[in-house]
């Protein structure tokens, strides 16, 4: 476990800032919620006149008025899309960073199988994906309790856990990519998050393009069906997660008999 | 048993560099110098024994262990230092050798703190604030600290104080005494006449001359030095049959000198020294720097 432990302490700040960054813009979109509960009558005329915009964010379904509705909306779109470049940025640099940084040449002269060090490198990369999403929980959970309002366990719980569930897809993938690069890689990363939730906002907006729910990791991540269903959308996770798996092998095949450059 | 042995190894990249076909053999508890020019293949071929690049065909085996199947056997009991050492930025020298022995599963804080301290290294710095020289001690500690069986060094010197050069060496080769075999490349010939007992050259790839030392000097090849009427030796030179033999030849027609390599049979060169009539002659052995020269021309 020396790997997995390097790994984490190597990134500590990275994870502390981001973690951080995300969990006080989700709390301070919950504090403003009290403000915005009084004038909510006239913002949800206005959001339903505005058509695709209110789809594209998945507002048309929700009620903006209540709490879960607003954070469905607002704490998504934070804890999203910061997530989704947050895990995208630790998958894609995790492998690649060893030969970027020439480091390469230190570890794996070591006597530890590549496998290993590509084990030890996952799990570090789901861990940390996994402490973001904890300290995000626990900012929202604090930030519910100071503005005096009932805490929506159920459908907040079945809230984040799409949401990790879509980090972990997206630095599953970006895993995969990081054993075929050396360099150049957090471009890719953020690539690939932006364009999962370019597609989901496309699927939101036209029903003919609603395949792309199956691609895009954002797919179950859909604050209005989550809580209008009570569950995660198993048809939109299972591609996904199948996903994740198939960048987690390929970065098995390919980075174990790689050529590590100098 | 040989600590490294390979069989017609090959490693081709899409152009020039790489190696081919190479066979070398390093007996176990030699101190081996594996010499070459710049881009002649001295890190492919180690990094292709430690297992970081897969050869494209041939074998190869180190401490009795296949390269490709029982790579983890070899790195257990390798200490490696690479040409260019780079570390985790943010990590403290100590930190790095640390990690560096907690990887090789070894105890060996003492002698870790013994080498740092004989070659002047504060372990308290940070990696990324390290000079070329210190990060290649660095390197050296993690390297032998655990006192594997065989040291594969790249380049070790390279960055390091003649100073620090020399207590360098004084640990190999204490470490050699103990029965560690030292394999290491360069290209600076002295360290290897003065260290090594075996040697290897190597060009384009391939190992052209491998052999001690000593017999490497006594390659029958003569650095001839002559004085006197020496004008026209030039063409006289060119036109005999000795020329394919002469290397390296300097003629200074004002102080009236000529002097060059000469690796062939002696009576011709008895032959032409006689038309010459040199009013002064010496012969002498060359050094392992003008075998390396006459070797890479």
């Amino acid at each position: 476990m020396s790997i997995l432990k390097q790994e984490i302490k190597s990134q500590k700040l990275v994870i502390i800032i981001w973690s951080l960054s995300i969990g006080l813009l989700v709390a301070a979109c919950v504090l403003m919620y009290p403000d915005m509960k009084s004038q909510m009558d006239g913002v949800n005329d206005m959001f339903s006149s505005m058509g695709n915009f209110t789809a594209a964010f998945g507002m048309d379904q929700l009620n903006f008025g209540t709490l879960v509705g607003f954070y469905a909306v607002e704490g998504g779109n934070m804890l999203g899309i910061g997530g989704a470049f947050f895990a995208a940025i630790i998958g894609v640099s995790s492998l690649m960073k060893e030969e970027k940084e020439r480091t390469a040449e230190f570890l794996f002269t070591h006597p530890v199988s590549r496998i290993r060090v590509i084990t030890e490198k996952l799990i570090s990369v789901f861990f940390i994906v996994i402490i973001l999403n904890v300290i995000v929980f626990v900012c929202s959970i604090l930030s519910i309790v100071m503005i005096d309002e009932e805490i929506f366990l159920k459908e907040l719980i079945l809230f984040h856990l799409a949401y990790l569930f879509m980090q972990f897809e997206i630095s599953g993938i970006c895993f995969g990519i990081s054993a075929f690069i050396k360099k150049a890689g957090i471009g890719i990363g953020i690539g690939v998050a932006g364009l999962m939730y370019l597609l989901n906002i496309v699927a939101n907006i036209s029903e003919d393009a609603k395949v792309l729910k199956y691609i895009t990791a954002f797919g179950y991540t859909e604050g209005a069906d989550i809580i209008n269903n009570q569950e995660i959308n198993i048809d939109y996770l299972i591609p996904g997660m199948i996903m994740m798996v198939v960048g987690i092998i390929i970065a098995y095949v390919k980075y174990n008999s790689k050529d590590i450059s100098a | 048993m040989n600590a490294i042995e390979t069989d017609d190894l090959t490693k081709s990249y899409g152009k020039n560099r790489g190696i081919n076909e190479l066979k070398l053999t390093v007996p176990e508890g030699d101190f081996f110098g594996f010499i070459g020019p710049n881009g002649a293949g001295k890190s492919t071929t180690i990094r292709t024994l430690l297992g970081l690049i897969r050869p494209t065909s041939g074998s190869a085996k180190v401490l009795g262990y296949d390269i490709i199947h029982e790579k983890d056997k070899i790195l257990k009991e390798v200490g490696y230092l690479p040409s260019e050492i780079n570390f985790y930025s943010g990590m403290k020298v100590k930190d790095v050798i640390k990690y560096s022995a907690d990887l090789n599963k070894a105890k060996c804080k003492n002698k870790a703190l013994e080498l740092s301290e004989r070659l002047g290294l504060d372990l308290n710095r940070k990696v990324d604030e390290l000079s070329l020289g210190n990060r290649k001690k660095v390197g050296i500690v993690c390297a032998v600290q655990h006192s594997p069986k065989l040291l594969i060094l790249d380049e070790p010197t390279s960055g390091l104080d003649p100073l620090m050069q020399r207590e360098f060496f004084n640990i190999l080769t204490e470490e050699n005494h103990k029965g560690t075999t030292i394999f290491f490349s360069s290209h600076i010939l002295s360290e290897v006449q003065n260290y090594c007992h075996t040697a290897a050259f190597i060009k384009d790839g391939k190992i052209i001359m491998s052999d001690t030392v000593d017999k490497i000097e006594e390659t029958g090849a003569k650095r001839v030095s002559l004085s006197g009427a020496i004008s026209g030796f030039d063409s006289l030179i060119k036109e005999s049959e000795i020329t394919k033999y002469v290397s390296d030849l300097k003629i200074n027609e004002e102080d009236g000198v000529a002097d060059f390599i000469y690796n062939g049979k002696i009576p011709l060169l008895l032959d032409i020294l006689r038309e010459t009539e040199p009013r002064d002659l010496t012969i002498t052995e060359p050094s392992l720097e003008e075998i390396f020269m006459n070797y890479y021309e």
